[in-house]
């Protein structure tokens, strides 16, 4: 960095390549001043490169580099990414955990639905959510974000995220938000690399090994719901979720985007989300769409559900109501 | 650093077949690198501290791959920051150079015609400043290769970026043959066949209307961003890339008359300035449009807008860089509208830094910064950039500077006859 091409340090008889720049009239001297420079510039850059080398050496290996699309790799390769997944877990974090590849179930398309009659405000969603998906301890990371209302007023401007004081508290309401899982999602449409998509069950995933962390898609969110790793995510070994999905809370990686998955480890296999289990209240309602017997139907059908920014046409899969 | 897709001519009834071009192409590179590498003392230090600052850049960045980029200010609610402000700007700056191809070509421009090389290789430089802000601004440049078409997966047609990929590309591929063409052509001492290159010059004009074109839809297609989801976007900014073009070729054009022996013929100096005094009033009228419905209507729409202006509440990073820019632009406005500011180059060469550096504000901090506060959740997150950040940025235009330079110092000479294939022999 701080080398200086043109200084006449390199003065002695050097074995810098000279630059086919030797044209008959021009001194020699000259030349080989400029080969010095070049040759320090040269040095001063790799310098400057170095710690990329660092990184690729610690975080990249050709496999890595190389790794195909999630849904272009076949049954093989995509065990070995997964046993290779869990391998790195073991030495970043020296954390035991299993890492699945959890498809979407047939004749299903997840629905959910948040009672902001008797949300409380406690965040305890929030909380879970940060530890079933192995969020980064040090940001305090979650895929929900509640925000304390004004009553008498449905705009989020007179909302509050950041209220600290006991709840819930008289004048006000809660409304808890993650991702909406829209069915014309606009994070989506602009990823440039596909590297985000719908499942067929309705949930907006990320392949965080084809991320390229350009984060469009966080622009193009109107719910705030994607994240960024503006870092490695730091997490002690014994905190660890083990049980862990490819397409869900696996630990991402260091500059990929991540958001609410319907922690679809847990709700492929039938279990509900773990920021639904964590609710004091009963407040939210989550189930298949298809099904006419589930409760998320009854509630569609029954109750006068609302969805957020609904004039922006992204179709959310996530309904608010009240119970009066 | 010298352009390489020269297209070999050979297919028409040009006399030279293919060897000769083998070997005289040879020639003219051998040319280029002699010419951008000898020079006066003056030069040796100008490069010396672009490659200074440049290296600085280059480190930061690297440390920026290594630790993450929460060495920059952004952040999950400004997502977006200094790089994609200057990469919006530089864009402009790209499509700017239009403003001398089009007077060049389509009016027959005499003094317009001998130094819209000026104008091109600008084009050339700015695309690869843009392309090196795109890459700074990645989490994973590692994984750049999944943005190729064909290689990776390129989400074309819906994605925006993906257009984005394809016209700045195109247009650094359009200005390349040209310059390349016509400088090799010049080399051997012939005449251009224009076969080989006007076409492409009226391409090029087209292609830079849709370079600052995309990049508007890039924002103006969020729907969830209201400050930047309004129709007059791409407009502005084709208007503002016309201002601050021409602004940046006004100044490297008296640098050039005064450092080297190219003919600059003071009617592209008043061609120039005579652009800038409509495309400025027209930038400042659609403002002024943006300012009356955000305010007048108010609600939501309002909010990033009065934020810009006024603060909210304790916070207003952005209320000086807003206030600078509007201020240089309106004493810009005033200084062009100088019946005969070309004959007065001090205060022409005033109102083009003011007017350069107000919509480097307008297009940076003014336009991206803004469209992402409030958040979407109206949660209010300012946005300082980091030393890191600037250091980047810092480093980036001296690359671009870099390239200019040199490309600038091979063409001219080139242009001006004081060097052609004759010499080597």
């Amino acid at each position: 960095m701080e080398d200086q091409p043109t200084n006449d340090g390199c003065g002695s008889n050097c074995g810098c390549h000279g630059e086919p720049g030797g044209e008959p009239g021009g001194t020699s001297r000259r030349t080989l001043l400029k080969a010095a420079g070049v040759t320090l510039g040269a040095a001063a850059f790799a310098k400057a490169l170095s710690p990329i080398v660092n990184w690729s050496r610690e975080n990249l290996s050709v496999d890595e580099f190389l790794q195909k699309h999630y849904r272009e790799l076949d049954k093989d390769q995509l065990a070995a990414v997964l046993r290779h997944l869990e391998e790195d877990a073991r030495k970043n974090y020296g954390a035991e955990v299993t890492i699945g590849d959890h498809r979407p179930q047939k004749g299903v398309k997840f629905g959910y639905a948040l009672n902001l009659s008797i949300c409380i405000g406690c965040r305890r969603c929030a909380e879970a959510c940060h530890h079933e998906n192995n969020h980064d301890r040090g940001t305090n990371n979650s895929y929900i974000r509640v925000l304390e209302m004004q009553k008498g007023s449905m705009d989020m401007e007179h909302g509050n995220v950041h209220y600290d004081h006991p709840v819930p508290h008289p004048d006000k309401f809660y409304m808890p938000v993650q991702c909406q899982q829209c069915d014309n999602p606009p994070c989506v449409h602009v990823c440039p690399v596909e590297a985000t998509w719908k499942e067929d069950d309705g949930i907006v995933v990320v392949d965080y090994n084809w991320c390229i962390g350009c984060r469009y898609c966080e622009a193009a969110c109107p719910y705030h719901a994607r994240r960024f790793n503006w870092t490695k995510p730091s997490i002690p070994k014994e905190e660890i979720n083990p049980k862990q999905s490819y397409l869900s809370n696996r630990i991402r990686p260091q500059g990929v985007m991540e958001k609410c998955t319907f922690c679809l480890h847990r709700t492929r296999e039938g279990q509900m989300p773990a920021c639904l289990e964590a609710c004091p209240t009963g407040a939210r309602v989550f189930g298949n769409l298809l099904d006419p017997e589930s409760e998320i139907r009854k509630v569609i059908d029954n109750k006068r559900v609302f969805v957020l920014k609904e004039e922006l046409g992204t179709r959310p899969s996530f309904f608010y109501f009240f119970d009066e | 650093m010298n352009s390489t897709n020269s297209t070999d001519p050979s297919a028409g009834e040009n006399p030279h077949d293919a060897r000769f071009h083998a070997v005289s192409y040879l020639k003219f590179l051998r040319m280029a690198f002699r010419l951008a590498t000898e020079g006066t003392w003056s030069f040796y230090v100008w490069m010396t501290v672009l490659t200074c600052v440049f290296l600085v850049g280059a480190h930061a960045w690297a440390l920026q791959v290594e630790m993450g980029m929460n060495v920059t200010a952004m952040n999950d609610h400004v997502s977006w920051g200094l790089y994609i402000a200057n990469f919006t700007f530089l864009v402009g700056l790209a499509a700017g150079g239009v403003m001398m191809v089009i007077p060049a070509y389509i009016y027959h421009d005499k003094d317009m015609h001998d130094t819209v090389i000026v104008g091109e290789l600008l084009a050339i430089a700015s695309i690869v400043m843009c392309l090196m802000f795109v890459v700074a601004d990645l989490g994973r440049p590692d994984r750049f290769w999944h943005m190729m078409p064909f290689v990776g997966k390129f989400n074309w047609p819906i994605s925006m970026l993906t257009w984005d990929v394809i016209v700045l590309n195109g247009y650094l591929l359009l200005n390349l043959h040209i310059c390349g063409y016509l400088l090799y052509k010049r080399f051997l001492g012939e005449t251009p066949d224009r076969r080989w290159y006007v076409p492409f010059v009226f391409l090029s004009i087209a292609w830079a209307i849709s370079i600052h074109t995309v990049t508007a839809f890039l924002y103006s297609g969020l729907g969830g961003r209201p400050f930047w989801n309004t129709a007059l976007l791409a407009p502005r900014f084709l208007t503002s890339a016309f201002v601050a073009g021409p602004a940046f070729i006004i100044i490297v054009l008296q640098i050039i008359r005064r450092l080297t022996r190219m003919r600059i013929g003071s009617g592209s100096i008043q061609t120039l300035a005579s652009i800038m005094r409509i495309t400025i009033l027209i930038d400042l009228l659609m403002f002024g449009s943006e300012v009356f419905t955000a305010f007048y209507t108010g609600g939501s729409h309002s909010v990033a807008i009065k934020y810009l202006f006024f603060g909210h509440g304790e916070l207003n990073a952005l209320v000086p860089w807003t206030w600078v820019s509007l201020v240089f632009m309106v004493i810009a406005a005033m200084l062009l509208m100088r019946p005969k500011v070309h004959e007065h180059l001090i205060l022409l060469d005033v109102a083009c830094v003011l007017a350069f550096v107000g919509i480097w504000i307008e297009k940076g901090m003014g336009l991206i910064i803004p469209g992402f506060v409030p958040s979407t959740l109206h949660e209010w997150v300012e946005y300082v950039p980091s030393a890191a950040e600037w250091k980047i940025m810092a480093g980036i235009w001296a690359a671009g500077l870099i390239v200019y330079t040199l490309l600038l110092k091979v063409a001219i000479p080139v242009f001006s006859g004081s060097t052609s294939a004759r010499d080597l022999k």
